[in-house]
């Protein structure tokens, strides 16, 4: 518990992303109109990682048993070390957080397992509102291959309709944040979706859409 | 709404007085831009904000008292409260620190009725506003900017008001910086006279007849030369630049000038030791040699049966002598030269001092000389293959009893003589089997055209990577990030309980891949202008190509 927040993570609920895997939710109440919410996906596993490695340099070591080049060897050892540097520095997504401020604005920060930090902050003015946007994922397994196509349709939490009869297709939902212009209030200029690499599912997206409403009716 | 107060971090530590800054009217946040401290003389005070008021253009008031009691001066808070009298305003703010304490209380008393908002309703913002200076970042923030006068006061001068603000732990600088400050004004006058002596001399008559326009426009070594200028003349101009971009434009050349021309040196100094430019002009000629005799055998094979194809002998050997005779005449040319390639190349070498770019474009112009019988064989062939597809094409037309109306752009019908059908139908069988031959010489001279193509493509591709990157603006972003500003972010201050939220406000800068697309200097592009199914198209009719044309307009 740290001094006058209130700090609580949902331990007796699991959540799990989009794909089946556990993440976290954490929401941090720093004050009546201010809380702070992060979701943290899973962390590099070292199975997989020893694994890779692992296959890399075997593959090695046959081409230079064949070729009885050394520059093979040299070649795989960097390939495998720069290769882990981009992956954790930019592909591999730690935790998000989305800070709401009332009456200030939203700020929306990703933090790669590298440790660096992508942050981005709009202005309360730009903001019309945020609402969970519903969109047909279509998942085609071939061979376990996946190929993704999103198509957005936009409409409240309210609304949605879950439409069953379309096979091998997974409805999914994520919270965004729609923007107006400031000199047409009514329309939206554009959408900024959230918490697009841990991809929590609904019951989370609920949780985190319910506090930052409150926040929003009271401004 | 909430009430939102932007404190900047160095008067955390300031002693107690009043508070001077700006109300934000439409979003009900105020701006506090430095402390008066004690003693002071009310009305010396007022007449002081009036003055700044008037030089600064912004609208200065005292918002309010800010007390961190030391020991003995406990009676400071009614005190404080008294001061709201003196100065009357709609709002009067009072923060307070306690020693020992991070947070700051606060209290705000409004005109009509003096009452304490609660704790919840306020949020203290502290900005580390030093940084956020110097970038002009958030709108909010202007008010900072345009307030320098404020802030030429310390409260180590002897004046009627002593204040702490921003600027007093000090202000960034360098020795360095104000060095080339001064030596600047002399070093750009003299360059911009330098400039206008060799712009006008470049613009003189002799220079401007039709062939030598024609050839430099040709030449890539003289369109680098007048990019080169021009980029001089956007540095040295005696002007000052006030916008932030016209300043960023003008240390990205000057920096990338600067490395352009020192990598020349670099690359000077290296082919001139031990004799290479020798080495490079003896090798040359045998080069030149070995690629002539490639040809032949080249053409040798095309007349023979190539492939395994049965050409038309006829037009194969007159094809194959024609080319062959130009090549005789080339070699000769190049024998002729050969006495002289030593020295031209040692004196245009030399002309890489001025930058790595100029030795690239040289190279490139030296290839295409080089190559120029290359380019016109392909040209023969390219012609003789365009005019055999077009004949084929209108002759097919007429085969089928249809005519091309230029007018109305499209396919008619039309009835022939018989003659006419004669005729044609002879023709068209005629270009028909002589098709191959055309075609698989065209191939052969376009593979080859297509190959020098490449390699200077690959060299104007560096010199246009060399004129736009921009190197000072990515080396701010690495070393002095807080300068190039995207934004702002926030962070929260764990605090006591009671007290009004605090969040620590940071400049958010801009990332670095969109660093090279917003501080590009933009240069004449020589990207590929036609997209690749446009380039088939074209090879396939047989129009001549050049993919890497300069466009006439910059790209920005």
């Amino acid at each position: 518990m740290q001094n006058g927040d209130q700090h609580y993570s949902m331990e007796d609920e699991t959540y799990t992303d989009i794909d089946g895997k556990a993440i976290s939710l954490e929401c941090q109440s720093h004050s009546g109109f201010c809380r702070e919410f992060t979701v943290s996906s899973a962390k590099v596993s070292i199975g997989r990682v020893m694994a890779y490695t692992c296959a890399v340099w075997l593959s090695a070591y046959i081409i230079f048993f064949v070729t009885e080049n050394t520059a093979v060897l040299s070649s795989a050892i960097i390939i495998t070390l720069v290769g882990m540097m981009v992956h954790i520095h930019f592909v591999k997504v730690d935790h998000e957080t989305l800070l709401i401020i009332g009456s200030l604005g939203v700020q929306v920060s990703s933090s790669y397992a590298s440790g660096r930090e992508s942050t981005d902050f709009i202005e309360m003015g730009k903001i019309k509102d945020i609402v969970i946007n519903e969109a047909i994922h279509m998942v085609r397994k071939i061979k376990d291959m996946v190929i993704n196509e999103a198509i957005h349709m936009v409409r409240k939490i309210k609304d949605i309709v879950i439409n069953e009869a379309i096979h091998m297709q997974t409805v999914i939902y994520y919270l965004c944040i729609l923007l107006k212009d400031p000199s047409d209030p009514e329309a939206v200029s554009s959408v900024v979706p959230l918490f697009q690499s841990s991809k929590p599912r609904l019951n989370c997206l609920v949780k985190v859409y319910k506090s930052c409403q409150e926040i929003l009716a009271k401004c | 709404m909430v009430l939102k107060i932007f404190f900047p971090q160095c008067c955390n530590k300031a002693d107690s007085g009043l508070l001077v800054g700006r109300w934000i009217p439409g979003q009900n946040s105020a701006v506090v831009l430095a402390v008066i401290h004690y003693p002071f003389i009310p009305g010396q005070v007022k007449q002081y904000i009036h003055q700044m008021r008037g030089q600064s253009g912004v609208d200065l008031t005292v918002l309010g008292s800010w007390s961190m009691p030391k020991e003995g001066q406990e009676g400071m808070e009614s005190f404080l409260r008294d001061l709201s009298t003196i100065f009357p305003q709609g709002q009067w703010l009072q923060l307070s620190r306690e020693m020992g304490k991070i947070g700051f209380r606060c209290h705000v008393l409004t005109r009509d009725q003096s009452k304490s908002l609660f704790a919840s309703q306020v949020a203290p913002i502290v900005p580390y506003i030093r940084h956020l200076l110097l970038t002009r970042a958030h709108g909010v923030f202007g008010t900072v900017c345009q307030s320098e006068p404020l802030f030429f006061l310390d409260k180590y001068d002897d004046g009627p008001v002593k204040m702490t603000h921003w600027q007093s732990e000090g202000r960034e600088g360098s020795i360095i910086v104000e060095l080339m400050k001064q030596a600047s004004t002399p070093v750009c006058l003299l360059t911009t006279w330098m400039l206008t002596l060799w712009t006008s001399l470049c613009s003189s008559r002799i220079l401007n007849m039709r062939p030598m326009r024609f050839i430099s426009s040709k030449l890539s070594t003289c369109l680098q030369l007048s990019y080169r200028t021009e980029h001089l003349q956007t540095v040295c101009s005696p002007t000052r630049a006030t916008a932030h971009n016209h300043f960023m434009r003008k240390a990205n050349i000057f920096v990338s000038f600067f490395v352009d021309v020192s990598l020349g040196l670099l690359l000077v100094s290296w082919m001139y030791r031990e004799n290479r430019i020798g080495k490079l002009a003896n090798t040359l000629v045998p080069a030149a040699d070995h690629v002539a005799k490639e040809l032949e055998e080249l053409l040798q094979w095309l007349m023979g049966a190539p492939a395994g194809l049965k050409m038309n002998r006829a037009l194969d050997q007159v094809l194959g002598r024609f080319f062959l005779y130009h090549i005789h005449l080339w070699i000769s040319y190049i024998h002729l030269m050969s006495p002289f390639i030593e020295m031209i190349l040692w004196y245009v070498g030399l002309s890489a001092c001025l930058g790595l770019t100029f030795a690239l474009s040289l190279l490139s112009d030296i290839t295409a000389l080089l190559t120029f019988h290359i380019y016109c064989f392909y040209v023969y062939g390219a012609r003789l293959y365009c005019m055999t597809v077009y004949g084929l094409s209108s002759l097919w037309r007429l085969f089928r009893g249809k005519k091309w109306n230029v007018l109305r752009q499209r396919v008619d019908s039309c009835s022939y003589d018989l003659d006419q059908l004669f005729i044609g139908t002879l023709l068209f069988t005629i270009l028909l089997f002589l098709l191959p031959t055309t075609a698989l010489y065209y191939l052969v001279f376009t593979l080859l055209r297509l190959v020098v193509v490449m390699f200077q493509g690959v060299l104007h591709l560096s010199v246009d990577f060399i004129n736009s990157f921009p190197l000072f603006a990515m080396g701010l972003r690495l070393f002095r990030s807080y300068r190039l500003a995207e934004g702002v972010k926030f962070r929260v201050l764990c605090e006591e309980p009671g007290t009004p939220l605090h969040l620590m406000m940071d400049i958010n800068p801009l990332k670095v891949s969109s660093v090279v697309q917003t501080y590009r200097t933009p240069t004449y592009s020589c990207y590929p202008k036609d997209s690749w199914l446009a380039l088939c198209k074209k090879l396939f009719l047989g129009e001549l190509i050049y993919p890497w044309r300069h466009k006439t307009t910059k790209i920005d």
